[in-house]
């Protein structure tokens, strides 16, 4: 499905809204650890996290990723919004937790990464 | 020494948190300019932030090099201390002396040296205590 898509199904807030969420969801992830997440990240991934700052980006720019998800409500930094615009990746804003943003990405038939 | 064709040095500084990631990304534009393919790249990518991470996270800082060859790119990494005592442990997932800030920024999962490892071809780290760390790691690319 495209970011776009997964912003409906999550009932969530696009925060960026200058990029485009037209790019497709491949897969689906959660973690708050940056390096296990360069270990384990996968182009076109959704990643959902309650990390804020503006590393957020630079891992999920560096993954290819899809878009980054940020759970219960967290607010970005004004330094990653603005990262996030310079770098054409969308930030999606959500009350859920990780666990139902997973949940709800499974269910979607949102790939698990490298199965 | 090396047959570079480029070399570039980027001075990186002690808890710089907020441009952290600056370096790589000034280091993976200028190889994508110069056609370095896409999946290789990527390795690149992630083994130079993990190392620019680590400079910024542990060490008294340093710098990353960017060195092309015709056949490889070669990243090293060079602090100014405060070394490394025990290299194997350093080395093994999950082991990590990452500050409390660094830690509620997600550092600190202790995967940065073996991710760099898993994404190099070659690795070679050394590394004195009270000296410094040198991290140098090799690409193919032809
Ligand atoms: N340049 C360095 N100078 C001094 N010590 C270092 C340096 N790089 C790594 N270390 C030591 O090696 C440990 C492991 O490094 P590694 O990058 O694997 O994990 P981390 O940086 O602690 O966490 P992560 O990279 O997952 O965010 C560090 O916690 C630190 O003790
Ligand atoms: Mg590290």
């Amino acid at each position: 499905m495209k970011v776009v898509d997964l912003m409906h199904l999550l009932e969530a807030e696009n925060l960026t809204k200058e990029v485009s969420l037209e790019g497709e969801v491949t897969c689906g992830y959660s973690c708050d650890l940056l390096s296990w997440v360069l270990a384990h990240g996968k182009q076109g991934m959704g990643w959902a996290t309650v990390q804020s700052h503006v590393n957020v980006i630079a891992v999920s720019v560096l993954m290819e990723m899809a878009c980054v998800i940020l759970v219960e409500g967290v607010e970005p930094e004004d330094a990653t919004l603005a990262k996030a615009l310079e770098e054409g990746m969308p930030i999606l804003s959500t009350e859920k937790t990780a666990y139902e943003v997973c949940g709800i990405m499974c269910k979607a038939g949102v790939a698990v990464p490298g199965r | 020494m090396a047959d570079y064709i480029i070399r570039d040095s980027y001075p990186v500084q002690t808890a710089a948190y907020e441009s952290a990631g600056d370096a790589s990304a000034r280091i993976k534009r200028k190889l994508k300019q110069l056609g370095i393919d896409s999946a290789i790249l990527r390795r690149i990518a992630v083994a130079s932030y993990e190392a620019e991470l680590n400079l910024i996270i542990h060490s008294h800082g340093g710098e990353l090099i960017m060195e092309m060859t015709p056949k490889s790119i070669v990243l090293i990494s060079k602090d100014v201390g405060p070394g490394i005592a025990d290299i194997s442990q350093a080395l093994k997932e999950g082991y990590s002396t990452a500050s409390e800030e660094a830690r509620d920024l997600g550092f600190g999962a202790g995967m940065g040296l073996p991710n760099m490892k898993r994404n190099a071809d070659s690795f070679d780290i050394t590394s004195e205590v009270g000296v410094g760390t040198t991290i140098q790691m090799g690409f193919q690319i032809a």
